[in-house]
């Protein structure tokens, strides 16, 4: 059973979940929910929206606003819904397919803007719901459904993006590092301004089975053994850092947000028809 | 009685969906919608409500759904390939029963087509454009005055059914300028969506009146917490696998329309008296027949006009009525014919049909309608 005060933002008549045994997402999941509680969140303010995909499934568990769109499109719901009632506490999870592929342009477009938002994405480098198909974060070589000889393409490097796009708080964690994970959500959440936190998270079922990674603790032990902090990345060599994951903070910094940007431009059109 | 203003009939389609009391707009530009998101972003700000330029039409239906969930009456507009980015979206609305009114101004197609011209082709795509085949609501206004009117009773509907409403206007009603008098607010009626009298620990969000199989609709933020999803759900919003379940969520989907059947019948006519050829045409198009009509009676051609103002659900029992009374029903229209495919199912033979289209982007003239009239008459 979880904690009392976890239970809150569960809905627990919706359970068993529908995670494969090993899969990451329910670990991030769990991550969430423990920040909204260790900062003191109620239910009743917090506004979660997803897109399709398994890890856009959490919203449904959640008890809370909840909300499960179209494939991709979880940040513009969530920037309607946000512009609409600034209060809500506004969080998207997407998958890695959802976020980068298809929503990717609601993904630079949110950042730029600088809502107060703040996207989870849960990159297990694979299209997990659709049977293990090549996503844009799926490495350089690594097989999946869609890439039986080993995927051409270059890998997203979606903190990169973030920060490119404007984001005031980019962060990136591994479903390995709990306590760095949750850490990094908490600090998001707070943040006023579009904030953006990738979790690598472990798909087992399709990707892990592919890439000789055949069960949950293998997976473990590969995001154990592949992690390298920023700060020790930052002496490393680009051949070095082929295949690693490179977890820590990438941007925390300030900047005016948008819904407050919305604000005063009504006041000033209310002030200039007063005026006139 | 109220002031007289001379309006173009973009503006009267912003102004209207202020008078409805639109707080939230978010569009994508495109030829020939794009003066209903210039005036808002100059309007919604002074009324407290919001505007937002998107990077795209997706986004835009996405963030006004979302803001119609978080309680705004919402609305996007846009032309052709617009509305076809916004179609899954629009599914989605209706899976959801999320109150949203979408304008689409229609120009030339497929693709990029005629930006600048008009055109009726997303005659059906309006109605089956998302997948699934499941119903909404379709209005078209043929003058400026029906721009403002129209663009209310869009959101009066939409807020009433919980749905997705279509406002298909085109380039020449949406471009061309007439005066009209603006009605007195109080002659005004405005329908807003109805609130849960459930508390927040017995809201069930798809839990519907028994009496018009309608779901009373909380707010994000307000105090309920729910699930919305475009997955088939139960009565709690929560995803469901059970066929029983799922019926029962589709078959209600289908019946809301059928039980609010009277509210959902609009249409102006004309003639239709002694009329022993009717014409059926919609839009801009209809303004064309109207003058079709008059030089035919004066001609001494017994002839008819009927116009659906709302288009979908397509007002099947009163064309009925008249097809069984008349020689020919004619139907001119400015795409490869697809209003009178409609027509001749609705018909089903109780008299002739006769097509009548125009595709150089060119709006069909009375002089086409008229010789129609006498080859058929
Ligand atoms: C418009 C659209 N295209 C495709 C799909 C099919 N689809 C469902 S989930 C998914 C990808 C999910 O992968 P990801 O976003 O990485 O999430 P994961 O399942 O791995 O958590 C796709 C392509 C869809 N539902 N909608
Ligand atoms: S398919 Fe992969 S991502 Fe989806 S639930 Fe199973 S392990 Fe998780």
């Amino acid at each position: 059973m979880p904690r009392e005060n976890i239970a809150r933002f569960l809905r627990l008549g919706l359970f068993p979940h529908i995670f494969c045994a090993g899969c990451g997402h329910g670990i991030a999941f769990h991550a969430l929910i423990r920040a909204f509680d260790a900062l003191g969140y109620n239910p009743e303010e917090v506004m979660v929206v997803s897109g399709i995909g398994c890890s856009s499934r959490i919203p449904g568990y959640i008890n809370a606003n909840t909300l499960h769109t179209t494939h991709g499109r979880a940040l513009a719901f969530a920037t309607g819904i946000k512009l609409a009632k600034p209060h809500l506490r506004v969080v998207t999870v997407m998958g890695d397919g959802d976020c980068a592929a298809i929503g990717g342009n609601h993904f630079i477009h949110a950042a730029r803007r600088n809502i107060d938002i703040t996207a989870i994405v849960l990159n297990n480098y694979i299209y997990g719901m659709t049977g293990g198909q090549a996503s844009p974060t799926t490495p350089h070589g690594a097989r999946g459904s869609t890439a039986p000889y080993g995927f051409i393409e270059r890998q997203f490097d979606l903190c990169n993006l973030a920060v490119a796009a404007g984001a005031v708080y980019v962060a990136r964690a591994t479903v390995f590092h709990i306590s760095q994970m949750e850490s990094f959500i908490k600090k998001a959440l707070q943040k006023r301004g579009f904030s953006f936190v990738e979790i690598i998270s472990t798909c087992p079922t399709q990707f892990g089975r592919r890439n000789r990674l055949r069960g949950a603790v293998e997976m473990m032990e590969w995001l154990k053994n592949n992690s390298v902090p920023l700060s020790k990345a930052k002496e490393m060599s680009d051949e070095e850092l082929e295949g690693k994951i490179v977890i820590g903070e990438f941007a925390d910094k300030e900047m005016i947000e948008y819904t407050e940007l919305y604000h005063s431009l009504c006041k000033a059109a209310i002030g200039e028809g007063m005026s006139k | 009685m109220g002031r007289v203003v001379f309006w173009q009939g973009n503006r009267a389609v912003a102004m209207g969906a202020i008078m409805a009391g639109v707080k939230f707009y978010a569009g994508y530009p495109i030829t020939p919608s794009s003066e209903i998101a210039e005036i808002l972003s100059a309007e919604l700000p002074k009324v407290g409500g919001i505007f937002i330029q998107m990077e795209d039409e997706i986004g835009s239906i996405a963030a006004a759904i979302g803001a119609s969930l978080a309680g705004l009456k919402s609305m996007t507009a846009t032309s052709g390939p617009g509305f076809s980015l916004k179609q899954e979206n629009i599914g989605f609305a209706i899976m959801a029963e999320v109150p949203v009114v979408i304008v689409d101004v229609q120009r030339g197609g497929p693709s990029t087509g005629t930006p600048t011209k008009p055109f009726q082709g997303d005659f059906m795509q309006a109605r089956w454009g998302t997948h699934g085949g499941f119903p909404l609501v379709v209005l078209s206004p043929s003058s400026v005055k029906e721009c403002f009117e129209l663009t209310i009773e869009a959101f009066n509907l939409a807020e009433r059914f919980r749905t997705p409403v279509v406002l298909l206007s085109d380039e020449v009603v949406g471009h061309m300028r007439e005066r009209i008098e603006l009605p007195e607010d109080s002659e005004v009626k405005i329908y807003n969506r109805k609130r849960p009298k459930a508390s927040p620990l017995n809201y069930k969000p798809y839990e519907a009146d028994p009496e018009d199989d309608i779901p009373p609709m909380a707010a994000y933020g307000e105090g309920y917490c729910f699930h919305v999803t475009g997955l088939v759900h139960n009565e709690y919003g929560l995803p469901t696998n059970d066929p029983k379940e799922i019926e029962a969520l589709n078959l209600r989907l289908l019946r809301k329309f059928e039980k609010g059947k009277d509210l959902l019948v609009k249409f102006s006519s004309f003639e239709l008296e002694d009329a022993e050829v009717v014409i059926v045409a919609f839009g801009c198009v209809a303004r064309s027949a109207m003058g079709a009509l008059r030089e035919a009676r004066k001609l001494g051609y017994k002839v008819g006009l009927f116009r659906p103002v709302i288009l979908w659900p397509f007002p099947e029992e009163p064309l009925k009525k008249i097809a069984s009374k008349v020689k020919a029903i004619i139907v001119p229209e400015m795409n490869p014919g697809l209003m009178v495919r409609e027509v001749e199912r609705v018909v089903g033979g109780r008299c002739e049909v006769h097509s009548l289209i125009r595709l150089d982007t060119e709006i069909i003239t009375p002089e086409q309608i008229l010789e129609k009239v006498k080859e058929v008459a």
